[in-house]
């Protein structure tokens, strides 16, 4: 056997490999998502998204809870995204490269890895008693933007990194400050990337259960919310709950649940992959 | 009789004060067309076991008062306590009576209460279907089983009875912070809170049953609604308390030995803890009164096991005459 023979074997080893190791997390999704949609759709009517939690599992739906995730997500979004973009953009465009610098850095890479049950006890002790939000949709989606914060601040990063040089010195050659450059130039070249990263940990936020807990939100809440002051509940809590009764149909109506949860992340990740498609389309250097 | 440990004792003063006899303006808010102009909001939070009673409870008193908000969190019956003695909720759900330390929270924080038990949980002890040698076990097999001391020694079902196999006995139960394992360990080993580590905990009981219907060699325990939901694949083992007074030799629970006590001492109740300031808004104690009147219909709806009419009775005049009492006492 050549030495050529012996590397193209290798290569042909690697790429099964490769194959293999791709198909064992799909299949296992693939599993999850066939099962769950062989126990749970049926159970989905209009009367399952519109009625409000009940006793009985035949008439018990998600109302209350997915208006309280479309609350969450929206004030979630109204409150990271512009922070988060801000603190990437400084970190990219204007902070120099000073000791400062190097330790938030540091930190914010620290802060993706924390475990989300720990923001939820800093949101309770912050949010919710110091600032007297009390079990708020706005002390819940406070505790989210603080989880996801580090998450969008990377992306920016990367996404804003990614802008070529040239077209920065193009802008200041022609007479633009820092903030035209910025505003004009860089962001709209990695909008993209950077409306993918937001969305991204969006879709992370929307599964989250265990901090808003943490934060005081419901079980049993029988109405929509109306204002950022207001109690709420939200999809993982319902479905963590109805997986915890005895009644079988309890489970059903859970898996029901998975279903709509699972429609909104894939919404969601579906817009980011839009959005990223057309930015590619639109820019070209 | 009965095994119910209420704390009477632990009742505020403001229940002592309330001794004599006063009707209450609340005491009269019992006539249904009065019950549409009620509103406001009561939030409510607690154990997790208690959750489906409060949880029906709510939803039938949407029908009779549309405009209160009654909200409902789980966050354990610790958890609920928590927030109950800072004067956070109006009542607190819970399926273990409170603790001294709770309680010397709640007088620093200037909260009185009232506790009112709402139906009985009967703790069960369970086995695979295909275990024919467990026919029944005694309090004191268990709490050889279960004590500290049982850790690493007893792993064989022989060393509990001789006539038992020589196998490996696979433990299952609930985790250490649930409420259920609380009253388990009180009843059985005879101090809350201490038993041995090496068992299978989970939280969630659904995933008991499922560790008990699938290994032959189990023994576990949980509450039981969820072998009255999984009886094709568990089986119940009767329990002797080995006291004749409450009812001869082992007993399998059921809604009928749970309610007369003879299924001692794994029934426990469950409770509502009212706070005694929330206790002077009609609609909480419109909400409280709707509870203890609907309680034995709705509580086996959800798998729990009524208390005696008579209790039901006791309680809703015990609670009449908090309700004066912290009214007086303003």
């Amino acid at each position: 056997m050549t030495n050529s023979d012996k590397n193209r074997l290798k290569d042909k080893a690697f790429q099964v490999f490769g194959i293999f190791c791709t198909f064992i997390g799909l299949v296992v999704l693939a599993v999850l998502i066939v099962k769950i949609i062989m126990e749970g759709a049926s159970r989905i009517d209009w009367s399952f998204i519109t009625s409000l939690p009940s006793r009985r599992a035949s008439r018990a739906g998600i109302y209350s809870a997915w208006t309280g995730t479309l609350w969450i997500l929206v004030l979630t979004t109204i409150i990271a995204f512009p922070l988060g973009v801000s603190a990437g953009v400084y970190l990219e465009e204007y902070a120099k490269k000073t000791r400062l610098a190097n330790f938030l850095e540091i930190n914010i890479a620290n802060l993706a890895g924390v475990p989300s049950i720990i923001y939820g006890l800093l949101g309770l002790e912050i949010f919710v008693r110091q600032m007297k939000l009390g079990n708020s949709l706005l002390a819940g989606a406070l505790t989210l933007s603080l989880l996801i914060l580090p998450i969008i601040i990377v992306t920016t990063r990367e996404a804003i990194k990614a802008v070529p040089r040239s077209i920065r010195d193009g802008s200041y050659a022609l007479g633009a400050s820092k903030w035209q450059t910025v505003w004009h130039q860089v962001l709209p070249a990695s909008f993209g990337g950077i409306l993918t990263g937001v969305i991204l940990a969006l879709s992370r936020a929307v599964g989250e259960a265990a901090p808003l807990i943490v934060v005081g939100a419901l079980a049993y809440v029988p109405f929509a919310p109306t204002s950022p002051l207001d109690e709420f509940t939200v999809l993982p809590i319902q479905i963590f709950n109805w997986t915890s009764r005895p009644q079988a149909a309890f489970l059903v109506n859970a898996s029901a649940a998975i279903i709509i949860l699972l429609l909104i992340t894939f919404l969601l990740n579906g817009i980011a992959v839009y959005l990223r498609n057309r930015q590619q389309k639109k820019i070209k250097w | 009789m009965l095994n119910l440990r209420l704390n009477y004792s632990k009742l505020n003063a403001a229940v002592l004060l309330g001794g004599t006899l006063l009707f209450s303006a609340c005491g009269g808010s019992n006539n249904e067309a009065a019950d549409s102009d009620l509103s406001g909001s009561i939030q409510i939070d607690g154990s997790s076991t208690v959750y489906p009673v409060t949880e029906a409870v709510a939803e039938e008193f949407r029908t009779e008062a549309p405009d209160v908000k009654v909200t409902v969190g789980v966050s354990g019956s610790g958890g609920g306590f928590k927030k109950f003695t800072r004067g956070d909720i109006d009542i607190a759900d819970a399926s273990r009576s409170i603790s001294a330390a709770e309680d010397s929270m709640a007088k620093a924080n200037n909260i009185s209460y009232i506790e009112l038990p709402v139906a009985y949980d009967g703790l069960t002890v369970v086995v695979h279907p295909e275990n024919n040698w467990v026919k029944d076990i005694t309090v004191a097999e268990l709490k050889k089983i279960w004590e500290p001391a049982a850790q690493g020694t007893i792993t064989r079902w022989n060393q509990i009875r001789p006539e038992w196999p020589d196998q490996e006995i696979h433990l299952y139960g609930p985790g250490v912070e649930s409420g259920t394992y609380d009253y388990f360990t009180e009843a059985v080993v005879g101090k809350s809170h201490s038993s041995r580590g090496d068992y299978t905990a989970s939280e969630d009981d659904n995933v008991l049953v499922q560790g008990v219907s699938t290994d032959p060699y189990a023994l576990g325990f949980f509450g039981f609604a969820y072998y009255e939901e999984n009886q094709g694949k568990l089986k119940a083992v009767p329990v002797d308390d080995q006291d004749d007074s409450n009812g001869q030799g082992a007993i399998l629970p059921s809604l009928q030995t749970v309610k007369d006590g003879s299924y001692t001492p794994l029934s426990r109740p469950l409770f509502i803890y009212v706070n005694s300031k929330a206790a002077q808004r009609p609609e909480v104690v419109e909400f409280v009164n709707f509870y203890l009147d609907n309680a034995p219909t709705l509580s086996e709806e959800v798998g729990y096991i009524q208390l005696p009419a008579e209790m039901y009775k006791e309680q809703k005049q015990k609670f009449q005459e908090f309700t004066s009492g912290t009214t007086q006492q303003q």
